[in-house]
C-alpha cells in the first residue's frame, strides 16, 4: 500500500500557523483602565532578537515528524508544544508585571488574540501528536491533566496577579465560589428533574410504541424553541401562579429566578434523555429479553437486571448530551435572574469589560469539558460491563 | 397533516406580527400595572426581518464554508486532518453559543458584526458534522461501482456521494439554522436589533408584556423554520 509513504502534514501546518499568529497578531493589550481598549503589544517586542529560534525548533520537529513519523520526532514535537503552553501563560504574566511597573493600579494588561490563537493551536498539536503516536485514552488523559494542572497551578500561584483576568477574579473572589456553586446547583436540579421525568417517559415510549411516536415530535418542538424565548414564555404563567397561590410564592416559585430556569432546562434535557433511553432499550437483543422471561423473571426484574444494564452505554450518551448542553444553557438563565456564571458573563458584556466576560466564560467551558469527560468515563465503564474483554 | 401544520404555524406568525401592534387593550388587561404594554421602539415586522437577515447571512456562510470543510476532510488530500477535526467537534460541544457571542465582542466590538461572526462560526459545526456523517454513510460498494464504471473521483463526488449524503447534510444544516435563530435572539445583548430586543429590554425594565411578545415571535419563527426543514427533509427522502 502506498498509504504508508504518505506524509501527514497536520503538525507541520499547525506549527507554521503558530509562528504566523505569534508574529502577526498582538500578544497582549495594555490599557490605562479596564474600560478603554488597549495598545497592542507584539510577541516580537517582548522577546527581541533571536526568539524566533525557539519556534524554529518546533517547526523543525514538526517537519521531521512529517518526513519520518517515528515516536522520537512525534514525541519531541509533543513535548515542545506541551511545555510551550504553560510557558506562554508565564510569559504573558511576567510581561504584565514588567509593563505595569510605574503605571497606575487601574492599568490593565489583557491577553491579545495571538495568545488565544497560539494556545489553541498548541493544544491541537498536542492532540494530533497523541493521535499519531496512537496513545491510549489513559495516556491522553494523563497529558491533558498534566497540562491543565500546569496552567491552573500557574494561575493559582499568584504569578499571574498582574493580568487583568486575575485582577477581576480578585475583585470578586469572595462570591466567585458561590457563583460557581449556584451554576452547578441549577444544572444539578435541572438534571435531576430531567432524569426523573425523562427515564420513565423513555421507558413508556419503548413499551408503547404509539405513545412514543406522538411524544418525540412534541419534545422536538420544545427543543426548537430558543432558550431565551422559553424563559420568557414561562415567566408570565409562573408569575400568575405565584400571585394566585401565595403558598407557591413563599416556596420560591416566581416568574424570575430559579423556578423558570430549572423548568426550562428540564424541558430542554427531555429530548436527548428520552431519545437515549428509547434507543438504548431498542438495541437490547430481543433474544436476551425472551431468555430472561423464559427463566421466569418478572417484567420489573427483566428491566432492572437485563434491559437497563444493556441499554446503559447508549442511555448514558443521551444523558451526557443533556448534561453538557445544560451547563451551557444555564449561562442564559442569568438573564432571568437565576444567577450562576452567566451573571458574570452578562455583567462583563453590558459593561464592555472583556476580562469579566472571560471570567464567566472560562469556568463554563471548563465545567462543560469536565461533565463531558466524566460521562465518557462512565460510558467506558458501562461498555466494559456489558462486554467484558 | 404535516403540510397543514406548517401553513398554520406560518400564518400564526404572520398574524402575530400584524396584530401585536394593535394589541394594547389586551396587554393592558393582562398587565394593568404597565404604562407601555406593547413594544413600540421598532415595528415587529422590521425586527423579524432583521432577525431573518442576520440568521440568513450567517447561515449562508456556515453552509458554504462548513460543507467545503466537510468535503475536504473526507477526500484523500484532507484526510490527515480528519482526526483533528473530530477532536475539535467533540470539544466544541462544551462551548455554549452564548460564550462564542460574548467572546466575539472584544474582537469586533458591539453591534451586528459580533452577532454575524459568532453565528457564522458556531453554525459551522453542525454543518461540518452533517457533511462528514453524510459522506461517510455512502456505501463503499456504490462508490466502487461508480469508479469501476469509469467515473473520475470528481464525478463520483458530484453524482454519487453528494446526492446520497443529502439527507444527513440537510439535518446538519437544519440544526445549524435552528441554533442560529436562538443565538440571534440572545445577540440583542451585544447590540444587534433582533426579535430578542423586546425580551432583553423587557427583562431589564421588568416589563413582562415585552418579554412575552418577543418570546412568542422568536418561538414561532423557530418552529416555522423547523417545520419548513421537516417538509424539505420529507421531500428529499421521498426523492431517494
Amino acid at each position: 500500500m502506498p498509504e504508508d509513504k504518505r506524509r501527514n502534514p497536520v503538525l507541520a501546518s499547525l506549527s507554521v500557523l503558530v509562528m504566523a499568529a505569534l508574529y502577526g497578531l498582538p500578544f497582549l493589550q495594555i490599557a490605562p483602565n479596564r474600560l478603554v481598549s488597549g495598545q497592542p503589544l507584539y510577541f516580537s517586542s517582548i522577546i527581541p532578537g533571536p526568539a524566533w529560534m525557539l519556534l524554529v525548533v518546533l517547526v523543525a520537529l514538526a517537519a521531521a515528524a512529517m518526513f519520518k513519523p517515528c515516536a522520537a520526532w512525534l514525541g519531541s514535537a509533543l513535548a515542545v508544544a506541551a511545555v510551550s503552553m504553560p510557558s506562554l501563560l508565564w510569559l504573558a504574566a511576567n510581561q504584565a508585571s514588567v509593563s505595569l511597573q510605574g503605571e497606575l493600579s487601574i492599568a490593565r494588561v489583557s491577553f491579545g488574540s495571538a495568545f488565544w490563537v497560539v494556545l489553541v493551536l498548541l493544544g491541537f498539536i498536542v492532540s494530533s501528536a497523541l493521535q499519531q503516536l496512537r496513545a491510549t485514552q489513559l495516556q491522553a488523559a494523563a497529558v491533558c491533566a498534566a497540562l491543565l494542572l500546569a496552567l491552573g497551578g500557574l494561575l493559582a500561584s499568584g504569578a499571574c496577579q498582574d493580568l487583568s483576568l486575575m485582577k477581576e477574579y480578585v475583585n470578586r473572589a469572595d462570591d466567585f465560589a458561590q457563583t460557581v456553586a449556584r451554576h452547578v446547583q441549577i444544572v444539578l436540579l435541572a438534571l435531576a428533574c430531567t432524569l426523573a421525568i425523562g427515564l420513565p417517559l423513555g421507558w413508556a415510549a419503548h413499551t408503547h410504541a404509539k405513545a412514543g411516536r406522538a411524544l418525540l415530535p412534541m419534545l422536538n418542538i420544545i427543543q426548537t424553541i430558543p432558550s431565551i424565548a422559553l424563559f420568557g414564555l414561562l415567566m408570565a404563567p409562573l408569575a400568575l401562579l405565584a400571585a394566585s397561590v401565595p403558598a407557591l410564592g413563599r416556596a420560591g416559585i416566581s416568574g424570575v429566578g430559579l423556578a423558570p430556569a430549572v423548568i426550562a432546562l428540564t424541558l430542554y434535557g427531555l429530548l436527548p434523555v428520552v431519545r437515549g433511553t428509547l434507543a438504548g432499550l431498542q438495541q437490547v437483543p430481543s433474544a436476551m429479553v425472551q431468555a430472561a422471561r423464559a427463566l421466569g423473571l418478572t417484567d420489573v426484574q427483566t428491566l432492572v437486571h437485563v434491559e437497563l444494564p444493556l441499554a446503559l452505554p447508549v442511555l448514558l450518551g443521551g444523558i451526557r448530551t443533556a448534561a453538557v448542553s445544560c451547563v451551557g444553557l444555564a449561562a442564559v438563565t442569568a438573564l432571568i435572574g437565576a444567577g450562576g456564571l452567566g451573571s458574570i458573563l452578562f455583567e462583563g458584556l453590558f459593561a464592555n469589560a472583556q476580562d469579566v466576560v472571560l471570567l464567566g466564560v472560562l469556568p463554563i467551558i471548563a465545567l462543560g469539558v469536565l461533565v463531558d469527560a466524566l460521562f465518557n468515563m462512565l460510558m467506558g465503564l458501562a461498555r466494559r460491563r456489558v462486554r467484558p474483554s | 397533516m404535516m403540510k397543514n401544520r406548517f401553513i398554520w404555524v406560518a400564518l400564526l406568525l404572520a398574524a402575530l406580527v400584524v396584530l401585536l401592534p394593535h394589541s394594547a387593550p389586551l396587554f393592558t388587561y393582562a398587565f394593568p400595572q404597565l404604562e407601555r404594554p406593547v413594544y413600540t421602539q421598532e415595528p415587529f415586522a422590521w425586527l423579524l426581518w432583521q432577525h431573518v437577515l442576520l440568521v440568513g447571512v450567517s447561515s449562508l456562510f456556515s453552509v458554504v464554508v462548513g460543507s467545503a470543510i466537510g468535503v475536504w476532510v473526507t477526500r484523500p488530500s484532507g484526510g490527515d486532518f480528519k482526526p483533528l477535526l473530530d477532536s475539535v467537534l467533540a470539544m466544541s460541544q462544551a462551548f455554549p453559543p452564548v460564550a462564542v457571542l460574548a467572546l466575539a465582542v472584544p474582537v469586533v466590538g458591539f453591534g451586528e458584526l459580533p452577532a454575524l461572526l459568532a453565528l457564522g462560526l458556531y453554525g459551522l459545526l453542525p454543518v461540518v458534522q452533517g457533511t462528514v456523517n453524510g459522506l461517510q454513510g455512502v456505501p463503499a460498494a456504490q462508490r466502487q461501482a461508480a469508479l469501476s464504471l469509469g467515473l473520475t473521483p470528481r464525478q463520483c463526488l458530484r453524482y454519487i456521494d453528494l446526492p446520497l449524503a443529502l439527507p444527513v447534510w440537510l439535518s446538519g444544516v437544519r440544526t445549524s439554522v435552528i441554533i442560529n435563530i436562538g443565538t440571534a435572539a440572545i445577540a440583542s445583548t451585544v447590540g444587534a436589533k433582533t426579535l430578542g430586543s423586546p425580551i432583553i429590554i423587557g427583562l431589564s425594565g421588568f416589563n413582562t408584556a415585552y418579554v412575552l411578545q418577543g418570546a412568542m415571535l422568536v418561538a414561532l419563527l423557530a418552529v416555522t423554520v423547523d417545520m419548513a426543514f421537516e417538509k424539505l427533509a420529507q421531500h428529499v427522502a421521498w426523492q431517494h
